[in-house]
């Protein structure tokens, strides 16, 4: 059963230390809902980028809301290094685990199948997998010569969060081609959605929009958030804001110029929670 | 015809994608040298797919982000360009930072997909402009992904050679050697050896880089630049001086 919830409330449903996974930046990432987790003062978050990270990531690790990131990577992209989670690795701040798409993809669709680890290919002789304790390295099981093989344990979130162009009343999501969507929501134990707007057609009625909508099933609460992947794009409904993220870049790269940031652009958000 | 150096990164890259084994060539993050050089490609190669994740533009995948990858390991992908914030003579290559792991000096993105793809993609193209001893080192100080393997590894792809802002090498995986193949113009061999600190292979005759021609600079500046604008409109703007179409 999928519940609707106002905005202002969607972040109490994760707690403090929750492990999350948080979509890539071209890909429907919650921004409202993240910078209602750092109004909320949420603490401890284990974040996992779905596979990489940015902008979202970054906000939270500055904020202090993180405790530990498992990423392929984390960048905001053409606007360069992700000053917080740079600085924050460095001075040890959080732990980071390094990892690459693929195992995390992979790590996800065991939680999907409900197994406890899958194979993957290649990576073998990356130092990734070296300082990785709990991935493993085996022989073939199956004796057929196919030499060593790494073993992923499985990844199962607490919490899927996600912003998307459209849901209807009975909690059907669209998410279009961005399937990761749909990987994070079968991995995770609970799924949480921001919206655009909320339609009164059902999703699911019609087979061509039924094709990319992910079932109410997977998605546990619903809020309204217009514009809430900015200042990040949201496809078919407005453009990433290049200016607004090169401004958060150089910002960003003190705590002080960090903090300026979140008086500007995080903390006067309250047009949504007085609605 | 005058071109940028960025003009004649993208068309060295380009050439290397002139083989008819290569059907189908990815670009992953943060390259839009490399995504202008597919495009490029193409012109001359309709037959020729080009992913560019990120976004929708130039990409064809519907299947999520796990797409790339498992296209990867199906054998599907023939080429694929990667970087490093080193770049060693085994072909080792470093995305993660400099010190010693995981007391880092200097932290840099992180490894993304590049420890599958160097197994999963035969033609790998390493692009790193930035020419120099600080680059090019004796050994990666972390190993992303590994330049070779040993024959118990299942392996199918790896580097197959390097361009950078003074030459073009291509890599042996039996000799895990690079070996020099063109400079580009105003450059010579000694600056080459003079910014790279590890050993590799002079032939006796290494050709100045071909320049890129009057048509294909046209191509690229009338037909590929808005096209890359979709994925990389901040480069578009500086190198191609135009703004995204979307």
């Amino acid at each position: 059963m999928t519940l609707f919830r106002h905005i202002s409330n969607l972040a109490d449903l994760i707690p403090d230390g929750a492990h999350i996974a948080i979509p890539p930046e071209y890909s429907f990432v919650p921004m409202e809902l993240i910078r209602s987790l750092i109004r909320r003062n949420a603490k401890d978050l284990k974040v996992l980028c779905v596979p990489v990270g940015g902008l979202a990531v970054d906000l939270l690790i500055g904020a202090g809301c993180v405790k530990q990131v498992e990423a392929a990577a984390v960048s905001l992209g053409e606007n360069g290094l992700a000053p917080q989670f740079t600085n924050a690795v460095i001075s040890k701040k959080i732990v980071m685990k390094d990892s690459t798409c693929p195992a995390i993809h992979t790590a996800l669709q065991a939680s999907e199948k409900g197994v406890p680890f899958m194979p993957l290919g290649g990576i073998i002789g990356s130092d990734i997998e070296i300082h990785r304790d709990d991935w493993r390295v085996v022989d073939d099981p199956l004796d057929k010569g196919n030499g060593p093989i790494l073993l992923l344990p499985a990844i199962k979130p607490d919490l899927a969060i996600f912003h998307s162009p459209l849901a209807d009343r009975a909690g059907n999501v669209w998410v279009g081609r961005r399937r990761e969507l749909v990987t994070m929501a079968h991995a995770a134990k609970q799924t949480l959605v921001t919206v655009e707007r909320i339609t009164d057609e059902n999703l699911l009625a019609n087979e061509q929009t039924a094709a990319g909508t992910m079932p109410a099933l997977y998605i546990n609460a619903i809020a309204e958030a217009e514009g809430g992947a900015k200042p990040l794009g949201l496809t078919d409904c407005y453009e990433r804001d290049s200016d607004a993220i090169a401004d958060y870049a150089h910002q960003a790269k003190t705590d002080a110029g960090f903090d300026d940031y979140l008086t500007k652009a995080v903390y006067p958000y309250t047009r949504l929670v007085a609605q | 015809m005058r071109f940028k150096p960025e003009e004649l990164l993208i068309s060295v890259a380009a050439s290397l994608l002139d083989n008819p084994e290569i059907k189908h060539v990815a670009v992953g993050a943060a390259s839009p040298i490399p995504g202008a050089a597919a495009l490029l490609a193409k012109e001359n190669r309709p037959d020729l797919d080009v992913t560019i994740i990120h976004g929708t533009a130039n990409n064809m995948f519907t299947d999520g982000g796990r797409e790339l990858f498992d296209c990867a390991g199906q054998g599907r992908i023939h080429a694929f360009f990667l970087g490093g914030v080193q770049i060693d003579g085994q072909a080792n290559i470093n995305l993660v930072g400099t010190g010693e792991y995981p007391n880092l000096e200097r932290r840099f993105p992180g490894s993304f997909g590049s420890a599958y793809m160097y197994f999963t993609v035969q033609n790998v193209i390493l692009f790193r402009p930035e020419h120099s001893r600080r680059v090019f080192v004796k050994k990666v100080d972390f190993i992303s992904a590994p330049g070779v393997s040993d024959a118990r590894i299942q392996r199918n792809g790896g580097p197959k050679a390097l361009i950078t802002d003074l030459c073009l090498m291509s890599f042996n995986s039996a000799s895990a050697r690079f070996k020099l193949e063109t400079v580009h113009p105003g450059h010579s061999i000694e600056e080459v050896l003079d910014n790279t600190g590890f050993d590799i292979e002079i032939p006796d005759n290494v050709p100045t880089t071909n320049v890129p021609s009057e048509d294909q600079l046209n191509q690229l500046r009338n037909k590929i630049a808005p096209e890359i604008a979709k994925t990389y409109p901040s480069f578009a703007t500086r190198i191609f001086d135009i703004k995204s179409a979307a």
